[in-house]
């Protein structure tokens, strides 16, 4: 019985926001605009958190990524006719590392350039990969065809490659790539599998700028990746990558382009970045290596959304309060306007909470529909965006069950005050009002 | 055992730094059934006594029994109650609700006593009947007579069928046709058991009464009796 009360006081309550239907659409509206906001913003910065730490994961968690790169002392180098300049991971880098560090599960060492190869007569700009069986195991790529390396490739330098399905198109366009040739610096590799997404095809450091000295991105330079063992490599290519700066006869030596640590568990990450780095410190004379920490990326990534969130909850409650105190405003003047009906309903029976009811629940229902408005709006933005800019955009349940309670919480905080104004008028002086 | 009893009533308005007595130590007692008129010169208390007798308002010292129960200690949930159960009133400029229609009105008393939607209908309708208003029951007030919103008003105070009929100058803003119609519907209710006090200043009016209490400076100045 006391359930149905309150059911009859909401229609009435409903009944009454219907007959002023400007005032309320207009009262509503700072409650619309500010959860549709809340809902967009959160999508949106969702969505690009979300692609950002998609990238970082591919790249493991459990991963230390050690390149080499070209000393910076040495960038402005001096002209003493032939200079062979060595720097970078070695071999017995690896070997140490896997030696001394039992935290240590892998060690992928990995040759890298950027070559074009040939199907039949299509050229194609890939980034040649020279590198051991047990990459899988370290990297989340996917096999979709064929397999990947062997232990037996490498044993016996086979000619054979593993490609990126990204660029199938482009090189063999609608011929099947299993057990083609292609031609990779004058020598011919079969291609044995196919990979897909994952492989670090952009050098993702923790700094935006890209490091060029390893491989562009997918759409400024490479079309993918191509995976060859790495003795086959070093038949093909060398020991050593030899560059010949133009003008001067300098040449660079780098021994192995990168090598990717795996260790145990998460846990092990940083303990291990920090050994790793005192390893190589001991036996390099210069810092001509860099660590990424996929691991740290992620953490950070996860830190800048949290004040990314912070920051937007801020502005989201800023323009929520504002939409607040305007529904309390129009409320009381509601109230004023309706002395005389309020000193009727107390002369003929309503108790305080009667009154404080039937005013809450009007405030509250405005801004349940101004939230329920506000967020059909926010969840069709975050969709245009997404069509119209390519901007990934998510938008998840938890934001849209939180505008909803926040809408109702912001009808009854800001409600009840001028419900219990009303319910404290004194009945004979609101009979006598206007 | 009286429906009304009033032991030394006293109302006192306190404004700042004055003591402002509107009654004094008033001693009343009316029967069930009785029909009483209360006049007196403005000033003279006489709503104010009618707002306690209503509950609308609180003594400052002395005693109101309704039927057996003192509710001059009630608290306002209480004295809420009451007056949705025990009290019907009707005022002078009839205090209707605009944006309600005839059947709505009536249902109000009946709705914040918890009564069903489909009881309350039922009633309302009958007691629109009663006041000769069942053609009109979707109006609302504005489409109405003043003679026939008042009307309204004596079915809604009689919705939760109360003790006692209250009126503050029910024909006050009547013109002298729809006064008589008024007045012989109280007459009616009269008829039928109900008790009534009705504040006039309107000799006419207080002729349809058995007694009429006159106030002056917020004391019983003397009692008449009609010869009905």
């Amino acid at each position: 019985m006391f359930w149905f009360r309150i059911k009859r006081t909401v229609k009435l309550g409903a009944k009454s926001l219907w007959m002023h239907r400007l005032r309320s659409t207009l009262t509503a509206l700072g409650v619309v605009f500010g959860v549709c906001s809340v809902i967009s913003m959160l999508a949106i910065g969702e969505g690009a958190s979300r692609e950002a730490q998609d990238q970082i994961a591919r790249l493991g968690s459990r991963n230390i990524i050690l390149k080499s790169v070209k000393p910076v002392e040495e960038r402005t180098a001096t002209t003493e006719g032939d200079m062979v300049l060595s720097y970078g991971l070695t071999y017995g880098d690896t070997e140490r590392i896997r030696e001394t560090i039992p935290l240590v599960e892998q060690v992928i060492p990995k040759r890298l350039v950027t070559q074009d190869t040939w199907y039949r007569n299509r050229r194609l700009t890939v980034q040649v990969v020279g590198t051991v069986p047990w990459y899988q195991k370290v990297h989340p790529i996917r096999l979709l065809q064929g397999r990947f390396l062997s232990p037996l490739d490498m044993e016996y330098q086979q000619k054979v490659c593993v490609v990126d399905e990204q660029l199938i198109e482009q090189l063999f366009v609608v011929d099947d790539p299993m057990y083609k040739d292609i031609k990779i610096k004058d020598a011919y590799y079969c291609v044995v599998g196919v990979v897909t997404t994952a492989g670090p095809m952009a050098s993702m450091d923790g700094s935006s700028a890209s490091n060029p000295s390893s491989g562009a991105k997918a759409a400024g330079g490479v079309a993918g990746n191509v995976y060859i063992p790495l003795t086959a490599y070093k038949g093909s290519f060398g020991e050593m990558t030899v560059q010949y700066t133009g003008g001067t006869r300098q040449a660079e030596k780098v021994e192995l382009e990168e090598v990717t640590v795996m260790v145990d568990s998460t846990a092990s990450v940083l303990p291990a970045r920090d050994v790793i780095e005192s390893l190589l410190n001991r036996f390099h004379k210069k810092k001509d290596y860099q660590i990424v920490v996929p691991l740290e990326l992620l953490r950070q990534a996860a830190r800048t959304k949290r004040i990314f969130s912070v920051v937007l909850g801020s502005i989201a409650a800023i323009s929520l309060l504002v939409g607040g105190i305007g529904i309390m405003n129009i409320m009381l003047a509601s109230v004023s306007e309706r002395t005389r009906e309020i000193g009727i309903r107390r002369a003929v029976g309503a108790r305080r909470y009667d009154i404080i009811i039937q005013f809450l629940s009007e405030t509250v229902m405005l801004t349940l529909a101004g939230g329920v408005i506000g967020i059909a709006l926010g969840s069709l933005i975050p969709y245009l965006v997404t069509r119209f800019f390519q901007m990934p955009t998510v938008i998840t349940g938890t934001s849209l069950l939180l505008s909803f309670g926040i809408s109702g919480a912001i009808g009854v905080a800001f409600g009840m005050y001028p419900a219990c104004r009303a319910a404290y008028l004194d009945p004979i002086e609101s009979l006598r009002h206007e | 055992m009286s429906i009304v009893t009033i032991e030394k009533l006293c109302k006192t308005y306190y404004l700042g730094s004055m003591d402002l007595p509107v009654l004094r130590e008033l001693d009343i007692r009316i029967e069930a059934g009785e029909y009483i008129a209360i006049m007196g010169p403005s000033g003279s208390g006489k709503s104010t006594l009618l707002n306690l007798l209503g509950c609308l308002d609180r003594p400052t010292t002395g005693c109101y029994y309704l039927g057996d129960q003192d509710v001059a200690k009630l608290d306002d949930n209480q004295l809420s109650a009451i007056r949705g159960k025990r009290i019907g009133f009707i005022f002078q400029s009839y205090n209707l609700i605009t944006q309600l229609n005839v059947i709505e009105n009536i249902e109000i008393p009946m709705f914040y006593q918890g009564i069903s939607e489909k009881n309350s209908s039922h009633r309302a309708r009958e007691l629109a009947a009663m006041v000769g208003l069942s053609d009109r029951l979707n109006h609302r007030p504005a489409e109405l007579s003043g003679g026939q919103q008042q009307r309204v008003a004596i079915a809604r105070a009689l919705a939760n069928d109360p003790l006692i009929l209250l009126g503050d100058e029910p024909t006050g803003n009547l013109d002298s046709k729809s006064g008589l119609e008024i007045l012989d519907i109280l007459d009616k209710l009269h008829r039928q058991g109900m008790t009534l006090i009705i504040v006039t200043h309107d000799e006419f009016v207080s002729k349809r009464a058995q007694r009429i209490i006159h106030l002056l400076d917020g004391r019983i100045e003397r009692i008449e009796t009609n010869g009905n």
